[in-house]
């Protein structure tokens, strides 16, 4: 095959470019775990709230950081306030009662579907104290726009 | 256009003659698809506004779900499927030099695709399937929704047997001779279209109308986005190839030039065939139940794909270069201002073109495995591919629809100004919608909501202006749609009678080789292909169905 010169080396440089993206994941990867939730657990869908998982939710802060247990449903998490310290490890546990729903902390990169039968796990750690704004970002239903919760990561955690 | 004079009451000649049958094969599929598109347009309008908290006649949150589940339905899955089953009919009976295959097969697969449609949206205008294109279960429409897009499926399968059937007919016939190009990217997108909707057929026909009809009570919601993206992100290609055929076969001509690399191009198309089908993750980086090895390997094999994109900018953009200094052009960058501008099929694929860059940049974003969750399920990504499906794909089929519809029809395209017009303010409309999605994506701001409010956070009243902004784009995208719809309604009530001309396809810069090579070997591209399907896919739907599994029941709360 016949390629003309510039067209060789713009060639060259998109598959540079292309491996260069490739590069910045696996560093990602590789220096600080950067990875998208992708527990593998289930549960029974029709039973959440009185399964021993999901019995007990809110808040569970322990010295190495808290874990956060939620269920979503049409159109609300439960609970709809959660406090906890910045600069800890916090673990989030989360499933549905109903149909599919997305979990996304306003303004961090805290994201996950909620998918009925499954539990959503994932850890993060929050930075900056504040009040952050929970929305469901996956359709399900006519309310999916009011379904919200708030984050209140309080300050004063030794970093 | 040239118009070629013919006295009153001549007969057509010979050559005209034999694609009369396929004119009206193509016309037929090409209207279901210009309509759908004017019905899905004209909900976009209110969507946009909603976001923005402008209250409009009609406006609920019920309305609001139902026109967003049309409204991608009807653009994504109709206009794109019909527009594309016409091209095929264009392309297949005017490169081969024959009619397009078994003509009761086609159209059986026309009938099927129609009734289906017909079927799905009437469940949807009827409020029973808010379930939005992507009918991610266990959201439960009405059992028709599901059997509608069953029977699309099924007809565009008649479709894609009868393009290999002629092309098995012409390939016989000329068993040495290349695949002419443009008919090398419509197999491509076949076997593409083929190798994906293997995912939904099975979604459909196993989990999704058995469930709907109450024959089993539960539904695996993870199984079944498993399916879907295996088909969805190929679909992107289905829409996307045929795109590219506009682009590297007809765009040089009409721009006044030459395509400035033809082996390159057919490069192109069987990359795609490759890529396109296991990197189906990438659309589920957030969801629970598959695991992050699986998700990153699908990454890799998605990057993989940028490189058939890269080379066709450059290559389209040489292409028009070669054009302008055709048409006089001696400087470094004065071939941009020679080239077409007011032809609006040039304009159409040029301005999509550009809108294309930078949705293929945001895509390189979407697809990242650790940068994915900042903007998952954001207003980013409605931004992101309103510029892929909505800019490169729509605004190329409507350029081509004005360059088609004469030359299939016989009559003068109407209200040319219009015409002229329309790519610009899409343009103008695109940028302003898409670039304010972007920034209040980024900003958190979910997609697929009827009200961006949330009790008067101060997180979501920064999105505010930004969703007046859309709103605006939303106004000149509207705009732009109507006059599309005028000049096609007037261009087949009104427009005068005239020849057909024929389709006239972009010569190569260096002569094609005269020879079938490699890129014609398409049973051995569809089988590796099908072997990286395998790589990507067989291990985790294996795992994931030997796992002990909880089905879910249906809810419908719209």
């Amino acid at each position: 095959m016949n390629v003309p010169f510039y067209e060789k080396l713009w060639m060259w440089a998109s598959g540079v470019l292309i491996v260069a993206f490739v590069v910045t994941i696996v560093a990602g990867l590789a220096g600080s775990a950067l990875q998208p939730p992708s527990h593998v657990e289930t549960i029974d869908p029709t039973k959440v709230w009185n399964d021993p998982r999901f019995k007990q939710r809110g808040v569970t802060t322990t010295d190495h950081g808290a874990t956060v247990v939620l269920i979503a449903m049409m159109f609300a998490f439960q609970p709809a306030e959660i406090r906890v310290s910045a600069g800890k490890p916090v673990t989030f546990r989360l499933t549905s009662a109903d149909v599919i729903h997305g979990f996304s902390i306003v303004g961090t990169n805290g994201n996950t579907m909620v998918v009925p039968g499954y539990v959503s796990q994932f850890t993060t750690v929050f930075r900056t104290p504040g009040e952050y704004l929970i929305v469901c970002n996956e359709y399900c239903g006519l309310s999916h726009h009011l379904m919200s919760a708030k984050l209140i990561v309080e300050g004063g955690a030794q970093r | 256009m040239t118009r070629i004079d013919r006295a009153p009451g001549e007969v057509p000649t010979a050559s005209h003659a034999a694609p009369r049958n396929l004119q009206s094969l193509a016309l037929a599929h090409l209207w279901v698809a210009i309509l759908a598109f004017g019905v899905a347009a004209a909900m976009a309008l209110m969507q946009s506004l909603s976001r923005a908290s402008l209250d409009l006649p009609w406006r609920s949150a019920r309305m609001y779900y139902l026109s967003v589940t049309a409204h991608g339905v009807l653009m994504a899955l109709v206009f794109t499927t019909f527009f594309i089953m016409a091209f095929g009919y264009v392309v297949a009976s005017r490169t081969l030099g024959r009619e397009a295959g078994p003509r009761g097969l086609a159209w059986t697969g026309y009938w099927l695709a129609l009734v289906g449609t017909l079927a799905t949206a009437g469940t949807i205008l009827a409020g029973k399937a808010s379930v939005l294109y992507t009918f991610y279960p266990p959201l439960k429409a009405h059992p028709l929704f599901y059997i509608g897009l069953a029977l699309v499926v099924v007809g565009s399968w008649c479709w894609s047997a009868v393009m290999l059937l002629s092309y098995r007919t012409w390939r016989r016939a000329n068993p040495e001779a290349p695949t002419p190009l443009a008919m090398h990217g419509m197999l491509a997108t076949v076997l593409i279209w083929l190798i994906a909707t293997i995912g939904v057929a099975a979604e459909d026909l196993i989990q999704l109308i058995p469930w709907s009809l109450g024959l089993v009570p539960t539904i695996d919601p993870v199984l079944a986005r498993m399916l879907f993206w295996y088909f969805g992100h190929p679909l992107v290609y289905f829409w996307l190839l045929p795109a590219y055929v506009i682009w590297y076969t007809l765009l040089p001509q009409v721009a006044g030039g030459k395509l400035f690399s033809d082996p390159l191009a057919r490069l192109v198309f069987v990359m795609f065939i490759l890529f396109s089908a296991p990197v189906g993750f990438h659309h589920q980086f957030m969801d629970p139940g598959v695991s992050a090895g699986w998700k990153l390997l699908h990454t890799f094999l998605t990057f993989a794909i940028l490189f058939p994109s890269f080379v066709t900018a450059f290559t389209i953009t040489a292409s028009m270069e070669l054009a302008g200094r055709a048409r006089g052009a001696t400087g470094w960058l004065d071939w941009i201002g020679k080239l077409p501008w007011r032809d609006p099929l040039f304009s159409s694929i040029a301005l999509s073109m550009i809108l294309f860059a930078i949705g293929g940049i945001g895509g390189a974003i979407n697809a990242s495995f650790g940068m994915n969750a900042v903007v998952h399920n954001t207003a980013f990504i409605q931004g992101h591919f309103h510029l892929t499906v909505g800019s490169a794909v729509a605004l190329t089929f409507m350029g081509a629809a004005y360059f088609l519809v004469p030359r299939l029809s016989g009559r003068e395209l109407e209200l040319g100004l219009l015409a002229r017009v329309q790519p610009y303010l899409w343009f103008i409309g695109m940028l302003l919608f898409s670039i304010s999605n972007h920034i209040t994506g980024l900003m958190g701001m979910p997609r697929r909501i009827y009200e961006a409010g949330y009790g008067g956070s101060a997180v979501a009243e920064a999105w505010r202006g930004w969703t007046g902004l859309s709103a605006v784009g939303g106004v000149f995208l509207f705009t732009s749609a109507g006059f599309f719809m005028l000049v096609m309604l007037g261009t087949a009530w009104g427009g005068r009678r005239r020849d057909f001309d024929p389709v006239v396809w972009a010569q190569p810069l260096h002569p094609a080789p005269t020879r079938r090579t490699l890129f014609d070997r398409y049973g051995l591209w569809a089988a590796i292909a099908i072997l990286l399907v395998i790589v990507a896919y067989a291990y985790p739907l294996w795992a994931h169905l030997r796992m002990a599994r909880f089905g879910s029941p249906g809810f419908s709360p719209f």
